[in-house]
C-alpha cells in the first residue's frame, strides 16, 4: 500500500511567551491521499493556518513543534535540518497564502520571481526556466503570459496575482499544495475561479491539496474530506458529504449553520453562543464545553479522544457510548 | 510621473524663494552694507550717495529682485573680511567640502548598511549588541569630540595621520582634489570618519529597523514557503526592499552632511565652505553667511529632487501610481 | 494566527479585586521593565543626570575657586596635571589650564552654563512650538498652511546651521555690545528657534484630531468656549509625546550649545560653557596636556549619553508608537 502523501500524527505546536507556553495545536492527526482535497475549517485562531505552517516547516520561534510526526509520502519531515526542509518547501510542498496583494515582492517582476523559484529547485537554464514560467502562467489562466511575465505585481489585479501565486506554488510539480484561505482576500466573483483552478490543478497533476478556509460553501464544492478544527484540535473529520449533511460534533453542527430543534423536523439558523477561548484560557476537558448545549460533567473534566463513527471521526463524549454507560 | 516631477520642482523653487528672502533680509538688514564700505570719517552726504549708488534707497521689492537676479548669476556681493567676491571664495572651497562630504557619506553608507543588516539578521549576538552600543555612543557624542578624540589617538599619540588640512592637492581645472595624492588621502580619513559617524549610526539603525520590518512581511514568508535559499531571501528580497527607504534617508542626509561639515572642517582646519562660514559668523561677514545659506539650500533642494526621482526608479509601484494619486 | 498567541495581559495579570493597588504595580509588571538590564541602565542614567544637575546647582560650594573670577587665578598654578599623576598638586583634582584655572571647578561652572542654556532653550522652543502648533491646528486654513510650510522648510536644515545663522545675525545687529549674559540669551533664542518644529507638529496633529470630535461641536452648541474645552483634552493627550521630545531635545540643545561654543560662536572664554572649555583645551592637546580637554569632554559626553538614555526609556514608556 502506498503511504498517503501527507500524514500528520498527534501534532502539537507551542508558542513560548515569557508569561506562558501557549499550545496552538494540540494533538492533531489526519492524512491526505494522492489527488485528494482535504478541507480544514474553523474560526480564526482555531489553528488551521498554524497546522499548514507546521507541515511546511515555517513555525518560527517562539513557536515550535513540540510533539507528533509529519510524514510526506512516508518520510518524516518534521525535525529536519533547516536546509533540508527548505529543499522540500516549494519543490515537494507548494504553499498559497491568503493575501495575493502582499505575497509577491513588489520590487521584482513576476517572471523573475517565478524563474528564481524554478531555478532554486531544478537545473533548468535561465531561458528554459523562463519558458516554463510562461507555460505555468498560461496554465493558471493568465492571458498573454509572454507579455505579462515582465510585469510587476502591482500591475495585476488581486485575482490575477493569486493566479501568479498559484503558478509559483506549483512550479516544481509538488506532491502537496497547502492553500491557506486562498480566496478570503478576493472578490466574490473571482473566488470561484480560483477555487476551481486549484481543484483542476490538483486533479490534473494528482496533487494532494490541503485547503484551509472558513467558507463552508467552498468546502462543500471542492473537497473530498473535511476537518473541523476548534481550539487547536480536530473536532470532527470525515468525507465531505457526511460532515456537511450529518455533522456529529455539536460545534460542527453549529458551524454547518443548522442545529436540530427539539421539534426535530424543521431547521433554523442558529448562532453558536460565545466565542472561541483564547489560547491562554482554554478550559479543561473539551475546549468547546462552555459553549456547548449538550455539555455534561465529563466534558468539563476529561478531554475527548477521536471516536470513529462510520466514515467520520469525532472528538466528543456524546459518542463514547461504552464509557458513558460506565460512568 | 511627469506631473509628479513638475510638482516637486515647483515645491523646490518655492523653498528656494523662501530661503532667498531670508538671505536677502540678512544681507540687507542685518548688516548695513554702507558701513562695510566706508570709513568712520565719511561724510553723511557721501554715505547718502553711496546708498544711492548701491540702490539701497530703492523699494525693498526692487532690491530683492536685484539680489535675486544677481544670486541667479552667482553674484553674492563682496566679502567684508577678504574684500573678494563671495562667489569666488565659495567656489574655491567647494571641492574640499564636496570631497569630504562624499567620502563621509560613502563611509556611512557602507558601514551603516553592513552593520544594520548584520544586527537585523543576527539579532542576539554579541557583535549586534556591540553595534547597538556603538550607535548609542555615535548619537550621543558631539561631532567635535569625536574629531578631537581621533586627533589625539591617531595624530598626537600614534602619529599615523595628519591632524589638519587637506594634504597635497592636485588641480583639475578649477577643481582641486586630494584624492590623487597619498597625503591627500591620508588627510581625508579622519575627517570622513568624524563627519560620517553620525550618519552611519542613523543608517545602521534605519537598516536594522527596516530589515526587521521587511522580514516580517508576507512576501518574505511566501519566499520562504517557495523554498528559496536563506541567502536569496536575505540579500535578494529583504535587502532590496530595505534599501528603498534607506536610499531616501541617506540621500536626504547628504545635505546635512554638507551642513555638518561646518563642525568637522573647524576641528580639522579643513579648507572648505564650512570653515569659511564659521569664520564668517565669527567676523560677522554677512555676504558670506547669506551666500552660504543659499548654496547649501540649493544643494539640499537639488538632492531632495534627485532622491524623489531616484525613488521612483527603484520602486516600480511609484512609477505608474505616484503621478496619478499625488 | 498572531492574534491567537498574543497574551492578554489585562486579564491575566490585573490584580483582580484590588484595582487600586494600582497602576504602579502594573507598570512594574509591564514590558518596559521586562529587561531588567535595560531598566538598570535607565536607573543609572537617571542617577547620572541627577548628579550632573546637582553638581551644576551646587557648583559654587563644590568648586575650589570661581573660574570666572580672574582675581582667583594664579599663573603659578598653570598647567598642573591631574592629582593622581606624578606632577599633581592639591587641591587641583583634575589639573589646571594655561591660566591656572582649576579644571574641575571650570567643569562645574561650565556645566551650569550648559544646563542653563539647554533647559532654557528647550523651554523656549517648547513654548514656541506648542503655541504655533495650537494656532495652526485650531485656525487651520492659511495660518496653518504658512506655519507648517515654514516648519517643513526648516526641518530640511540642520538645527546647528540655523542656530549659527541666528547667532551671526544677532552679532551683526548688536555688534560687540554683547556681554556674557546677553550671549547666553542669544544662544537660548538660537536654540529655541532651531527646535520648535517637532512640538508644533505633534500639538497640531492632536488638535486636528480633537477638533472634529463630537464633544467640541456639542460644547459649541450649548455655548461653551470650544478652545478652552479643547485645551483641556489636547494638552493632556500631548503631554507624553512633548515630554519625550523635550528630553531628547535637551540632549540636542546641550550638544548645539557646546558645538556653537566650540566653533567660537557661543559662550566667550570669560564665561566658558563645556563647549568653550573643550575649544580652549583643544589648543593644548598637542602639548600633551590632555586633561584640559579630556575632562570637560567626558563630562559633556556623559551628560548627553545619560539624557539620551532617559529619553529613549521615556519614549518607550510613554508612547511606544513614537518608536
Amino acid at each position: 500500500m502506498t503511504p498517503p502523501v501527507l500524514s500528520v500524527r498527534n501534532l502539537e505546536v507551542e508558542f513560548v511567551t515569557r508569561r506562558a507556553v501557549l499550545r496552538a495545536i494540540n494533538g492533531v492527526s489526519f492524512d491526505i491521499a494522492k489527488g485528494e482535497v482535504l478541507g480544514v475549517v474553523g474560526e480564526s485562531g482555531a489553528g488551521k493556518s498554524v497546522t499548514g505552517l507546521a507541515v511546511i516547516g515555517l513555525i518560527d520561534p517562539p513557536g515550535r513543534i513540540s510533539a507528533g510526526e509529519i510524514e510526506l509520502s512516508g518520510t518524516r519531515i518534521d525535525h529536519l535540518p533547516a536546509e533540508e526542509i527548505r529543499r522540500i518547501r516549494g519543490k515537494r510542498i507548494g504553499m498559497i497564502f491568503q493575501d495575493p496583494l502582499t505575497s509577491l515582492n513588489p520590487l521584482y517582476r513576476i517572471g523573475d520571481q517565478i524563474v528564481e523559484t524554478i531555478r532554486t529547485h531544478t537545473n533548468l537554464s535561465e531561458t528554459a526556466a523562463r519558458k516554463r514560467a510562461i507555460d505555468l502562467l498560461a496554465e493558471v489562466g493568465i492571458p498573454a503570459p509572454e507579455k505579462r511575465i515582465d510585469g510587476y505585481p502591482h500591475e495585476f489585479s488581486g485575482g490575477m496575482r493569486q493566479r501568479v501565486v498559484i503558478a509559483l506554488a506549483i512550479c516544481a510539480e509538488p506532491e502537496l499544495i497547502i492553500a491557506d484561505e486562498p480566496t478570503t482576500a478576493l472578490d466574490v466573483s473571482v473566488q470561484a475561479q480560483i477555487i476551481s483552478l486549484i481543484k483542476r490543478l490538483g486533479r490534473d497533476h494528482g496533487t494532494a491539496v490541503m485547503l484551509v478556509t472558513h467558507d463552508m460553501g467552498v468546502i462543500a464544492e471542492t473537497c473530498d474530506r473535511v476537518a473541523v478544527m476548534y481550539s487547536g484540535r480536530i473536532a470532527e473529520i470525515g468525507p465531505v458529504q457526511d460532515v456537511v449533511r450529518n455533522p456529529l460534533h455539536p460545534y460542527a453542527k453549529g458551524l454547518m449553520g443548522a442545529i436540530p430543534t427539539l421539534a426535530g423536523d424543521d431547521k433554523r439558523l442558529v448562532q453558536i453562543p460565545g466565542s472561541m477561548p483564547r489560547l491562554s484560557a482554554i478550559p479543561p476537558g473539551c475546549p468547546f464545553n462552555p459553549r456547548c448545549a449538550f455539555a455534561f460533567d465529563r466534558c468539563r473534566v476529561e478531554r475527548p479522544e477521536p471516536i470513529q463513527q462510520g466514515a467520520q471521526s469525532v472528538a466528543c463524549h456524546l459518542f463514547d457510548t461504552a464509557k458513558e454507560t460506565a460512568a | 510621473m511627469l506631473a509628479f516631477t513638475l510638482r516637486r520642482m515647483l515645491q523646490a523653487i518655492g523653498v528656494m524663494l523662501a530661503v532667498g528672502i531670508i538671505a536677502f533680509a540678512m544681507f540687507r538688514f542685518a548688516g548695513d552694507p554702507v558701513n562695510q564700505i566706508v570709513s568712520i570719517d565719511t561724510s553723511a552726504a557721501e554715505r547718502a550717495s553711496i546708498r544711492q549708488s548701491l540702490g539701497l534707497d530703492d523699494p525693498v521689492l526692487v532690491q530683492f529682485g536685484r539680489y535675486f537676479i544677481n544670486a541667479l548669476q552667482f553674484k553674492f556681493g563682496v566679502s567684508y573680511q577678504f574684500r573678494l567676491p563671495v562667489a569666488n571664495l565659495l567656489m574655491e572651497r567647494m571641492p574640499a567640502t564636496l570631497e569630504l562630504a562624499i567620502c563621509a557619506t560613502l563611509f556611512a553608507m557602507v558601514f551603516g548598511i553592513l552593520m544594520g543588516v548584520y544586527s537585523a539578521l543576527r539579532r542576539d549576538t554579541m557583535l549586534a549588541s556591540l553595534f547597538q552600543a556603538v550607535s548609542l555612543i555615535g548619537i550621543s557624542l558631539p561631532t567635535f569630540l569625536i574629531g578631537i578624540l581621533l586627533i589625539y589617538l591617531f595624530a598626537v599619540t600614534l602619529g599615523w595621520l595628519p591632524s589638519f588640512g587637506r594634504g597635497e592637492v592636485v588641480k583639475l581645472g578649477w577643481w582641486t582634489t586630494g584624492l590623487l595624492t597619498l597625503s591627500g588621502l591620508k588627510a581625508l580619513i579622519m575627517p570622513s570618519i568624524t563627519l560620517g559617524l553620525f550618519q552611519m549610526t542613523l543608517i545602521m539603525r534605519l537598516v536594522r529597523a527596516e530589515m526587521l520590518e521587511v522580514l516580517r512581511t508576507d512576501y518574505i514568508r511566501f519566499a520562504r514557503a517557495r523554498g528559496l535559499t536563506t541567502r536569496a531571501i536575505h540579500f535578494g528580497h529583504a535587502l532590496k526592499n530595505t534599501l528603498v527607504p534607506v536610499i531616501t534617508v541617506a540621500g536626504l542626509q547628504f545635505g546635512s552632511v554638507i551642513a555638518f561639515s561646518i563642525i568637522t572642517e573647524t576641528v580639522f582646519q579643513w579648507p572648505g565652505m564650512g570653515l569659511l562660514f564659521v569664520q564668517a559668523v565669527q567676523n560677522v561677514d554677512i555676504p558670506i553667511m547669506a551666500a552660504y545659506l543659499l548654496m547649501v539650500s540649493l544643494i539640499f533642494v537639488t538632492i531632495n529632487l534627485v532622491v524623489d526621482i531616484l525613488y521612483t526608479v527603484v520602486d516600480p509601484r511609484l512609477r505608474s501610481t505616484v503621478g496619478r494619486t499625488a | 494566527m498572531s492574534d491567537a498567541v498574543v497574551p492578554h495581559r489585562s486579564e491575566a495579570h490585573a490584580p483582580s479585586g484590588r484595582p487600586d493597588i494600582g497602576w504602579f504595580k502594573r507598570a512594574l509588571d509591564s514590558d518596559i521593565f521586562y529587561s531588567f538590564r535595560r531598566s538598570k541602565l535607565t536607573m543609572a542614567a537617571a542617577a547620572v543626570t541627577l548628579l550632573f544637575f546637582l553638581l551644576a546647582i551646587f557648583a559654587s560650594w563644590l568648586a575650589v575657586q570661581n573660574p570666572f573670577d580672574p582675581a582667583q587665578l594664579q599663573l603659578i598654578n598653570s598647567r598642573i596635571s591631574p592629582l593622581w599623576t606624578a606632577d599633581g598638586q592639591s587641591p587641583f583634582l583634575l589639573g589646571t589650564d594655561e591660566q591656572g584655572r582649576d579644571v574641575f571647578s571650570a567643569i562645574l561652572y561650565g556645566l551650569r552654563i550648559s544646563l542653563t542654556v539647554g533647559v532654557l532653550g528647550v523651554i523656549l522652543s517648547g513654548a514656541l512650538g506648542i503655541a504655533l502648533g495650537l494656532t495652526a491646528g485650531y485656525f487651520g486654513g492659511m495660518i496653518d498652511g504658512v506655519i507648517m510650510r515654514i516648519a517643513d522648510v526648516q526641518l530640511t536644515f540642520p538645527a546647528i546651521l540655523i542656530a549659527l545663522l541666528v547667532n551671526g545675525v544677532a552679532k551683526s545687529l548688536f555688534g560687540n555690545r554683547l556681554d556674557e549674559m546677553s550671549m547666553l540669551g542669544v544662544l537660548v533664542v538660537a536654540i529655541g528657534l532651531s527646535f520648535w518644529v517637532q512640538y508644533a507638529r505633534t500639538v497640531r496633529g492632536s488638535v486636528m484630531v480633537e477638533k472634529n470630535k463630537d464633544y467640541v461641536a456639542a460644547a459649541q452648541l450649548i455655548g461653551l468656549p470650544a478652545p478652552k474645552i479643547m485645551m483641556r483634552h489636547v494638552l493632556p493627550n500631548t503631554m507624553g509625546p512633548i515630554l519625550v521630545i523635550a528630553t531628547i531635545n535637551l540632549a540636542l540643545a546641550i550638544i548645539t550649545e557646546a558645538t556653537l561654543s566650540f566653533l567660537g560662536s557661543g559662550m566667550p572664554d570669560t564665561m566658558p560653557s563645556l563647549g568653550t572649555l573643550i575649544r580652549i583645551g583643544n589648543n593644548y592637546l598637542f602639548a600633551g596636556e590632555w586633561w584640559i580637554v579630556a575632562f570637560p569632554g567626558l563630562a559633556l559626553a556623559g551628560l548627553i549619553l545619560s539624557i539620551n538614555l532617559l529619553g529613549d526609556w521615556l519614549r518607550d514608556a510613554l508612547n511606544p508608537k513614537l518608536r
